[in-house]
């Protein structure tokens, strides 16, 4: 890990300030995904500015949804008797991730912005475009069992490997960001990640001068009944190889409102819109989800070892939407 | 290429020194909480701290109850800095990464992989390592129970187990097996010593 000054940040505005200055520095939150980064040497930051004093705390009901601060661990929201009850899917989600230690860690901003676990992005050794752009993708001929069939590029076939954001782009989650002027901007989480294209360096909209304040969920009445199922090489302490997170509201055996979102599948948390709206007005019947569940995968474009993640990810939906109907 | 989630080659070789003799000698650490001076506030740490460190730089660790200054570059782990600088050895380095547990200790009661926070960010906070948990020659619940089902082979990873067997507990996460087994997946055992481990925390729990 290369040497680096440290400034634990008291506000938002020296954080922020000191960014807008030194643009390689980085902000530190829990620093599961940075400091496993750096000691990997596959970033390098001359300055880490603390921002885990900064107020972006607590998890509220607001008059319409939820509202989780950026600095509250993922372990504290997982828990939060709010977020298990009225938003299921969210806490299964974090529930399922990483291990217990790392959840008491990690921020919930953390966690929106950790990055790919492509094998050869993690290793210096290797070209990457996503690493040093330009200098090309061994994925797309190598190792790319782990990697995504949808959202892909000819530069980068890298998935997202988070499962809250899974969750939060399926129930159309908000991200708020601060910037060096103070001046806040609300960004949907389906607009916040990129997709790869030709600039698979980008990973999401947030500028160099802005801090991630909150995550605000709507309240609706398929957040209410909403899953999150996850299928791993392990029982646990895995990343998915796929993933599901689903929403119904089922009135008068007729489904009003749909989400589905899926996990391990795409360049970016994958919210399947197509899928959801064959299901309005229809019964929930299994018939009914494998459709929905194919039409989520239409576009795929497996490469050699991931194809098995098309058929797996259509069950893993069929599954999730059976198991909330149960 | 580098193995995700799974600790490189040498990564959790057990030391040659026999770690389950050190892990008993190191478990009669004697607390010395009367002795330590006075602990910052978090507004106290951000006016004495909000300013930017660079290079080896003296700080603050509680430990165990005890207060210990150590110099340290900012980038130094909470790992490193106990190892290294405060010489508790208890506490081990599997895979540096996040991925195996090894390095669990407690800071403020909970949990955390000590490998992948910054010794100079865990300032002002309470950190417990396995060295801190015996009152003097008197095991604590949880280390006994590791003795008594075996719940170790080579013991490198013990240390870690038991940090997060105790913390487990204190959750309320070990109230069936599979509960355990879920709350406890944070710590890989090269030696496959699960079933034993479960034992000992399930054992503790019920008591608790
Ligand atoms: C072994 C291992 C297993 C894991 N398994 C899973 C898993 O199964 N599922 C899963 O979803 N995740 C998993 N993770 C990822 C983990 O959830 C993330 O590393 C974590 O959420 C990142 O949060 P953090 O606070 O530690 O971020 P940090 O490492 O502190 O920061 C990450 C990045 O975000 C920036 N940042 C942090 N907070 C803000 C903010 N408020 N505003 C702007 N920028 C910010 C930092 O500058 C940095 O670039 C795993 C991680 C490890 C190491
Ligand atoms: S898939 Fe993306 S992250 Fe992986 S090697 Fe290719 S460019 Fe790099
Ligand atoms: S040494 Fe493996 S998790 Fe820290
Ligand atoms: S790794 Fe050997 S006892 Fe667990």
């Amino acid at each position: 890990m290369n040497n680096f000054s440290y400034t634990p940040a008291a506000t938002a505005k020296e954080a922020i300030g000191i960014r807008k200055d030194k643009k390689d520095a980085a902000y530190i939150a829990g620093g599961t995904t940075l400091l496993d980064l750096m000691k990997a040497n596959v970033e390098q930051h001359p300055q880490l500015v603390d921002i885990n004093m900064l107020p972006f705390k607590g998890i509220q009901e607001t008059t319409d949804g939820l509202r989780i601060g950026s600095m509250e661990r993922m372990s504290d929201v997982g828990e939060n008797a709010l977020v298990v009850q009225q938003y299921p899917v969210i806490s299964e989600a974090l529930l399922l991730s990483a291990s217990p230690q790392l959840r008491n860690m990690a921020s919930i901003g953390g966690n929106l912005l950790q990055r790919t676990r492509c094998g050869y992005f993690r290793d210096p050794a290797f070209p990457c475009n996503k690493r040093n752009p330009g200098s090309g993708c061994p994925a797309q001929q190598g190792d790319n069992r782990n990697l995504a069939i949808l959202g892909t590029s000819e530069a980068c076939i890298a998935t997202n490997p988070g499962d809250l954001a899974v969750a939060l782009v399926a129930l159309d989650a908000v991200v708020t960001l601060e910037n060096a002027k103070g001046k806040q901007r609300r960004v949907p989480l389906l607009d916040f990640h990129l997709l790869p294209g030709t600039t698979p360096q980008r990973e999401t909209v947030i500028e160099p001068d802005e801090l991630i304040v909150a995550v605000t969920v709507p309240a609706a009445a398929h957040a209410r009944k909403s899953h999150y199922v996850k299928v791993r090489d392990r029982a646990s302490y895995a990343f998915a190889l796929v993933s599901a997170a689903v929403g119904l509201d089922v009135q008068g055996g007729q489904i009003r409102s749909a989400r589905i979102a899926l996990g391990g599948v795409g360049t970016k948390p994958w919210r399947a819109q197509e899928a959801e709206k064959l299901l309005i007005g229809k019964p929930a019947t299994e018939e009914n989800f494998r459709a929905a569940a194919a039409a989520a995968v239409r576009g795929a474009q497996p490469r050699e070892h991931n194809r098995f993640k098309v058929e797996m990810v259509q069950k893993t939906v069929v599954q999730a939407l059976q198991e909330l109907m149960a | 290429m580098s193995q995700d989630l799974f600790p490189a080659d040498s990564a959790a070789t057990p030391p040659e020194d026999g770690s389950r003799r050190s892990f008993i000698k190191q478990a009669g650490g004697i607390l010395g909480l009367a002795l330590a001076p006075p602990l910052l506030s978090q507004a106290e740490r951000l006016t004495a701290f909000s300013k930017t460190v660079e290079g080896v730089t003296s700080m603050t660790l509680k430990v165990n109850g005890t207060a210990r200054t150590l110099q340290a570059e900012p980038r130094v782990s909470l790992l490193d800095a106990l190892r290294e600088n405060l010489d508790l050895t208890g506490t081990k380095k599997g895979c540096d990464h996040g991925q195996c547990g090894a390095c669990t200790v407690l800071v403020d009661g909970k949990r955390i992989n000590s490998c992948l926070t910054l010794a100079v960010m865990n300032q002002g906070k309470e950190i417990t390592t396995i060295e801190g948990l015996a009152k003097g020659e008197e095991l604590h619940p949880m280390q006994a129970a590791f003795l008594k089902h075996d719940g170790f082979q080579c013991g490198y990873c013990t240390p870690g187990q038991i940090m997060s067997g105790v913390a487990c507990v204190q959750e309320g996460h070990a109230k069936t097996d599979d509960q355990t087994r879920e709350w406890m997946s944070g710590n890989l055992c090269r030696c496959g010593a699960y079933p034993n481990i479960v034992a000992a925390v399930r054992e503790v729990a019920g008591k608790a």
